[in-house]
C-alpha cells in the first residue's frame, strides 16, 4: 500500500491550524515539496496521542523541500533541502 | 590550633602554586540537581509512577530495569553499524534500503520506528533534528545529548544549518548540498558518515572507534587520530 502519492510527485502541505497534538510543524505548512520516498503506513500518531487506536493507518511520506522555498531569505546555496516526514492527510497534489 | 595549622598550610600551598587568594574565600558551587522546583510534567511523572506501583501494574524493580536498559543503549551500537557499512558493500546497500532489517542483523530492535539511514557523500551532507520534540534514534545512539534537545539547536539547524554546523567545527563548502532531516513522526534517522581517508585495510573494530555520536547525528566527521 503506497497511498495517493509516488516518488517525484509535487505536493503542497495544507495550511491549517487545528488544535491538538499535530506532527506537522508550523514552518512547513503551506509549503510545496516533492515526494522523496514512500515510508509505508502507520497508526495515526495524532489519534494515538489521545488514546484512540490510530486506525485506519495513514500513509507516511518523506517530502523534500528546497530551503529557499521554506525560508525566502535562506542564506545558503540553492539546492540545500529540508526533508520532512508527513502523513497523507496533510498533503495535497501541487 | 588544628585550624590554624591547616590555614597556614593552605596559605603556603596557594603561594607555592601562585594561585589567587580569592578562591580560598569565595568558592563557587555547582547547584544540586534538586535545587530547582520540579516542573509540571516531572510531578505528573512521579504521580503516575506512584499510582502504577500502588495499583500493581509495575514494580520499582521493573522500572529500574527498564531505565537500565535505556541507559545501556549507546552510540557504540551505531558505530558498529557504520563500520560494517564501510567494509561490506552489500550490508551498506541493505542498510540504506531497509534500516530496520539491516540493524536486526546486529540484534537491534528499534520498536515501531522506521530506521532511515542517510549517507554523506562528496556532494551531500546530512544532519538530523526533531524540531517538534527530541525524536532520536535511541536504539542505536542511546539518549540524546542536551544540545540536541535544546530549543536553540532545534529551531536554528533547520533555518541556518551551515551556521550551526560551523559552530560544531564543521564547515561545509558552498558546492555541497546540505540536507536537514526533520524526524517528526515515525522515522528515525541515522547519518552514515564518509569513511575517512587513510583507513584502508582497517578492521571493523578499529573503524568503529572513529565513529562518534556527533558523526551519526551529522554535525561532525570521523577523524583519524594524528599518530605521526
Amino acid at each position: 500500500m503506497t497511498g495517493p502519492f509516488a516518488p517525484g510527485d509535487r505536493v503542497r502541505v495544507i495550511r491549517t491550524h487545528p488544535p491538538g497534538h499535530r506532527r506537522t510543524p508550523y514552518y512547513i505548512r503551506g509549503k510545496t515539496g516533492v515526494i522523496e520516498r514512500v515510508c509505508g503506513s502507520f497508526p495515526n500518531p495524532e489519534e494515538l496521542a489521545y488514546g484512540f487506536d490510530g486506525l485506519p493507518r495513514k500513509n507516511l511520506y518523506r517530502v523534500r523541500f528546497q530551503q529557499r522555498e521554506v525560508w525566502p531569505d535562506y542564506g545558503g546555496p540553492a539546492g540545500d533541502t529540508v526533508d520532512v516526514d508527513i502523513y497523507e492527510h496533510w498533503l495535497r497534489p501541487a | 590550633m588544628m585550624a590554624d595549622e591547616r590555614g597556614m598550610q593552605d596559605h603556603t600551598h596557594y603561594h607555592a602554586h601562585g594561585e589567587d587568594h580569592v578562591h580560598d574565600h569565595d568558592r563557587t558551587f555547582q547547584p544540586d540537581i534538586e535545587d530547582s522546583a520540579p516542573g509540571r510534567y516531572e510531578l505528573m511523572t512521579y504521580a503516575i509512577r506512584e499510582l502504577m506501583e500502588e495499583m500493581g501494574h509495575l514494580t520499582a524493580e521493573e522500572l529500574r530495569r527498564a531505565q537500565e536498559k535505556l541507559d545501556s543503549w549507546e552510540p557504540s551500537q551505531g558505530a558498529r553499524i557504520v563500520a560494517r557499512a564501510w567494509t561490506d558493500p552489500d550490508f551498506r546497500k541493505r542498510l540504506l534500503e531497509d534500516g530496520n532489517a539491516a540493524m536486526a542483523e546486529f540484534g537491534i530492535e528499534p520498536g515501531g520506528a522506521k530506521m532511515t539511514v542517510v549517507e554523506n557523500t562528496d556532494t551531500v551532507r546530512n544532519v538530523i533534528v526533531c524540531t517538534l520534540c527530541s525524536c532520536y534514534p535511541r536504539a542505536v545512539l542511546g539518549l540524546p545529548p542536551d544540545w540536541y534537545r535544546s530549543k536553540s539547536y532545534r529551531s536554528r539547524v533547520v533555518i541556518e544549518p551551515r551556521a550551526v554546523l560551523k559552530e560544531f567545527g564543521t564547515e561545509i563548502p558552498a558546492d555541497m548540498t546540505v540536507r536537514v532531516h526533520d524526524s517528526l513522526a515515525d522515522l528515525r534517522y541515522l547519518v552514515l558518515p564518509r569513511r575517512p581517508a587513510g583507513t584502508e585495510g582497517w578492521s571493523e573494530e578499529r573503524l568503529a572507534a572513529l565513529v562518534t555520536r556527533d558523526c551519526m547525528v551529522g554535525v561532525a566527521d570521523p577523524e583519524v587520530p594524528d599518530t605521526a
